[in-house]
């Protein structure tokens, strides 16, 4: 029998349906797993027993022939979804002793379903980063090297955790948060599948708002059929959540294997950006030739506003977080400082020391970008160009059904490499943004190798709450891609 | 529009205009919060009405309450104004320690209630037009208590949460008593509607009042080109909380600006604090000082989209508001200033109209609540709710008095005694005797009998008329009030051989 750790969700969810393990007998393995591989750093919380209780309770009732579409399967939670009772950090000290007295509508839609909550994965402070690298409780490290090398990569971010987690066999599957490619970005760069959903399908009460307006969970897993599993059971329109939206959720397993025979896929000329690394280009250039060989009709399409989306993402997210984040101010939870002085030394001071660099960072562009005299000039034309980077998909999407792209611009860099230089971070998400500006899905799905051996991922974009198609596509990805590249698990020796 | 009496005020270097405008901030009455579910009660233990939304805790969404934005359309439909079948809800971004989320969920460019108008009533028995420039939907924030600790301030989030509409008024108010009349207006349409209790008390309804002034006839330019570069500077007076302080906030900041202006000063825009106590208004912040609110869009809520087909349903519903109900009383007979008495609060229209119900005529009714039934309720410091004479006693007692059973002083008698023991006041009548007496004969008798026992004063009363007057009360004395004084009057003057007039 193969060890339980490398089952994917759907291999793991067959197992224990047919009773060839059980859901203690999984989750004990997993618990392993997570206490074994924490030099990675990817918990911020394990929850071990927890975990074993949940599992408990699933078998008891797998046992009555009972169970959910996830019974007994053992997942990973980005520390941005509030979980009741288990503290919530949002990777930030001004969170650290943070614990919800409510749940999270995904986590509770998963603990629906049968799910076991391993732990809290580390994450980007406030899911602000492309590198894990921002968070209150340390970088989470990449179980991918460079052949030959012991350096510690990123794990990509901001659910980095989860990235790495599931990369890791440390869990089935994870939980993921996609703001700009929170959730692809790290995929890629990890070797795993990541999906943001259409805006609206994954409700968002209930998690850690970073930019209410282009955040959305989503799954992290080995496989595009476990992404499918893990989606249909995170999904809802909720009442608690007026963005949410009520369009039915398919079975997306059901359509998966159907091929991608007659699918146009679009090819955006303006996604070959300068400077752009040959090994990226060249994986492109693989992928088209794949989805061709298995029936597709490739399309060029032309996205004119590409280049505006990244200064507009880092205008609208910003403006929105500043905001969001204003409730972190010592007052009521969280964080607060000592030695206060008045109400105003108690708000400078805790948020001072609550909060990192780069969540500074951006809570100071977002206020000057809505501040009265700059409101116009940016927050108003930001808005604007979003409207026209969502209008190009629009207009693609009469020439194609989905958008083939690569996920990143490059392969897992160095901890500490672009520490120093905010602008090269936030073009880790150059192929990304736009996805969100739009509210479209968009799966990243590892595709290759650099010749170093790290993984690389092709993004599939598809139109809004057609999330079928875009697994389809993806799945025809995998299928060629024939991606198994497997970390070599040092960080057991570390 | 009608004509108003000119209400300048003269300083030493001419006559001044004095403008008015108001923002009212009127708390919606419905059951749960703007956006949350959490109850809004008055006077619940502090913190026990906070759902996580409210706390401001993170991953929590605000979702619209209905019931709210009903309130809001039927405000808005009440005054008469455009309803907008899209309106958007902001965020006002400040730190204040009883605001939860650091921000205000607030209507900033599009309101769900437009441009809009309201009558007030003035004592002259003018009634004017005031412009309502928009309403909109709001959250409030909770409550610091400062008295609770010696070192820390506490707080109180029952408050926060809880829909308030902010009613902005047109400067078109051009005296302390205009203000007060817009005041008094708009706090009983929003009681007609059902839409907000209106009571100052307890901060369930709050004004700010915007006052600048201006050479006499600068304002009839504004009017006219509708350029506020015609009016002076504004300052504002926050959360004056009774219709009095708001006249009395209103004459002081008027002459504060004039005394300003004529010592060669000029006037600071700024929010300013109405101190009751000293009747004085006191600077709280300049322009300079003022928050930038970072206003944007909420993007946790969609664009709010009404059906024109809800809002018509809402019309249908609507009650009669009072300046309907003042022309309908107007036509039954009542003087205007009258019947806007009677309309100003709904609880006074309901009881007036029950006794019309009853079968008393309007005039007589509406003369005998203000002259005497409100009066002894004013004496006893009780509202129309709590005293003790119904609607259909009162209503008796007016038939009685048109009907001529019984004079107007012994309507006073019976009021006594229906007021402290109750009762139905035509039995009373019959009971205890109090029927006037109208046979002349009988009068004639007494008057007879009073002629025959002061012979001395039928001299005197041939020079000096008017003691007939002495002569009437000896009558009515005798008689025990009950002689119908018409009667009386006459039958001494035959007798008495007195001019007509006298």
């Amino acid at each position: 029998m193969t060890n339980p750790t490398d089952f994917t969700l759907a291999e793991a969810r067959d197992a224990v349906r047919a009773k060839k393990i059980s859901s203690v007998e999984l989750t004990n393995a997993f618990v392993g797993a997570v206490e074994a591989a924490r030099p990675l750093n990817a918990f911020v919380t394990e929850t071990p027993e927890r975990a074993l209780e949940m599992a408990a309770v699933s078998d008891a009732r797998i046992a009555k022939g009972e169970g959910g579409a996830l019974e007994g399967l053992p997942l990973a939670i980005k520390d941005l979804f509030c979980t009741k009772g288990v503290r919530t950090t949002a990777g930030s000290n001004i969170l650290s002793n943070f614990v919800p007295q409510y749940e999270s509508t995904v986590t509770q839609n998963l603990w629906d379903a049968g799910a076991v909550m391993l732990g809290k994965t580390n994450m980007d402070e406030f899911a602000m980063g492309s590198s894990n690298e921002s968070s209150h409780f340390g970088p989470v490290f990449n179980p991918h090297r460079s052949r030959g090398s012991n350096a510690n990569l990123v794990p990509g971010g901001s659910s980095g955790g989860s990235a790495a987690a599931v990369s890791a066999n440390v869990c089935l599957a994870a939980t993921g948060t996609d703001t700009g490619g929170s959730i692809r970005q790290p995929a890629a760069v990890t070797g795993i599948v990541g999906l943001k959903p259409t805006y609206g399908r994954c409700s968002r009460y209930g998690i850690v708002a970073f930019a209410s307006s282009l955040d959305q969970a989503g799954p992290m897993t080995k496989t595009v059929r476990d992404a499918a599993m893990l989606l249909r059971a995170m999904a809802s329109v909720d009442p608690k959540d007026s963005t949410s939206v009520d369009v039915v959720v398919p079975d997306y397993e059901a359509s998966l294997e159907s091929g991608v025979k007659g699918l146009r896929v679009g090819i955006p000329k303006e996604y070959r950006i300068d400077g752009m690394s040959p090994e990226i280009e060249a994986l492109w250039t693989k992928g088209i030739e794949w989805l061709r060989a298995q029936g597709a009709e490739i399309v060029d399409v032309s996205l004119p506003h590409t280049k505006y989306a990244l200064p507009t993402y880092y205008i609208v997210a910003p403006a929105e977080a500043s905001s969001n984040l204003a409730r972190y101010d010592g007052v009521r939870f969280g964080h607060r400082a000592k030695d206060i002085g008045d109400i105003t030394g108690l708000y400078e001071k805790s948020r001072a020391e609550g909060f990192g660099k780069e969540v500074q960072r951006r809570i100071l562009v977002g206020t000057y970008v809505l501040s009265s005299g700059y409101y116009d000039a940016y927050y108003i034309r930001a808005q604007k160009l979003r409207t026209l980077v969502a209008q190009d998909f629009g207009e693609a999407y009469k020439k194609c059904d989905v958008l083939l792209t690569p996920a990143t611009p490059g392969p897992a860099f160095a901890v500490g490499a672009k520490s120093d230089d905010p602008v090269a971070m936030y073009l880790n998400d150059v192929f990304t943004v736009t996805v969100n500006l739009a509210g479209l899905p968009a799966i990243s799905v590892p595709s290759g190798l650099t010749a170093d051996g790290l993984p690389l991922g092709l993004q599939i974009i598809g139109k809004a709450f057609d999330e079928a198609t875009v697994l389809r596509a993806g799945r025809a990805l995998e299928v060629a891609a024939n991606f198994n590249a497997k970390p070599a698990q040092w960080w057991r020796a570390a | 529009m009608s004509e108003r009496s000119v209400r300048t005020i003269k300083g030493g270097t001419g006559d001044w205009d004095v403008v008015i405008g108001m923002e009212v901030h009127a708390q919606v009455i419905s059951r749960s919060k703007l956006f949350s579910g959490a109850s809004t009660e008055f006077g619940a233990e502090p913190n026990s009405q906070v759902s996580f939304i409210d706390a401001g805790m993170p991953g929590m969404l605000p979702v619209i309450n209905k019931f709210c934005v009903e309130q809001a359309v039927r405000t808005g439909l009440g005054l008469k104004a455009k309803i907008n079948l899209r309106s958007i809800f902001d965020r006002k971004n400040y730190f204040f320690p009883d605001l939860p989320a650091g921000y205000q969920i607030s209507q900033y460019k599009d309101p769900i209630v437009g441009e809009g108008e309201v009558f007030i009533d003035l004592a002259s028995g003018e009634s004017i037009p005031v412009g309502i420039e928009r309403l909109h939907l709001e959250q409030d924030a909770g409550k610091s208590l400062h008295d609770q600790h010696p070192e820390s301030s506490y707080i109180d989030l029952n408050r926060a949460g809880t829909a308030l509409m902010e009613i902005v008024s047109k400067p078109h108010m051009r005296s302390s008593e205009e203000a007060a009349a817009f005041l008094r207006k708009l706090r009983a349409i929003v009681r007609y509607l059902g839409t907000c209790d209106g009571n100052m008390d307890e901060g369930s309804m709050r004004a700010d009042v915007n006052v600048s002034v201006c050479r006499a006839g600068q304002y009839d330019k504004f009017r006219a080109d509708g350029d506020f570069k015609h009016l002076g500077t504004r300052c504002e007076i926050k959360n004056v909380n009774s219709m009095r302080f708001v006249q009395m906030a209103v004459e002081y900041e008027a002459r504060r600006q004039i005394e300003i202006i004529e010592g060669g000063g000029s006037i600071k825009q700024e929010t300013r604090r109405y101190d009751s106590k000293l009747n004085e208004t006191r600077s709280m912040r300049s322009k300079e000082d003022a928050h930038d609110y970072r206003y944007f869009p909420d993007p946790d809520l969609l664009p709010l989209v009404l059906e024109q087909g809800w809002v018509d349903e809402i019309k249908q519903s609507l009650p009669e508001l009072p300046d309907d109900k003042k022309a309908r009383f107007v036509a039954m007979g009542l003087s205007p200033y009258d019947a806007s008495v009677l309309v100003a609060e709904r609880e006074i229209a309901d009881y007036f109209e029950a006794m019309l119900a009853d079968g008393a005529e309007a005039k007589a009714g509406a003369n005998w609540l203000s002259n005497e039934y409100f009066g002894r309720l004013n004496k006893a410091g009780l509202s129309l709710a709590h005293g003790p004479v119904s609607a259909k006693a009162n209503s008796a007692i007016v038939q009685m008095i048109s009907a001529n059973t019984i004079s107007g002083k012994l309507a006073k008698d019976l009021m006594d005694i229906v007021w402290s023991e109750g009762g139905d006041p035509r039995a009373i009548v019959e009971t205890r005797g109090m029927k006037q007496v109208t046979d002349t004969s009988a009068i004639e008798k007494v008057v007879d009998a009073v002629i025959a026992a002061n012979p001395d004063k039928v001299e005197e009363v041939k020079a000096k008329p008017k003691l007939a007057a002495w002569f009437v009360g000896q009558v009515m004395k005798q008689s025990g009030g009950k002689a119908n004084p018409q009667a009386v009057n006459a039958i001494l003057k035959v007798r008495l051989n007195l001019p007509d007039e006298g």
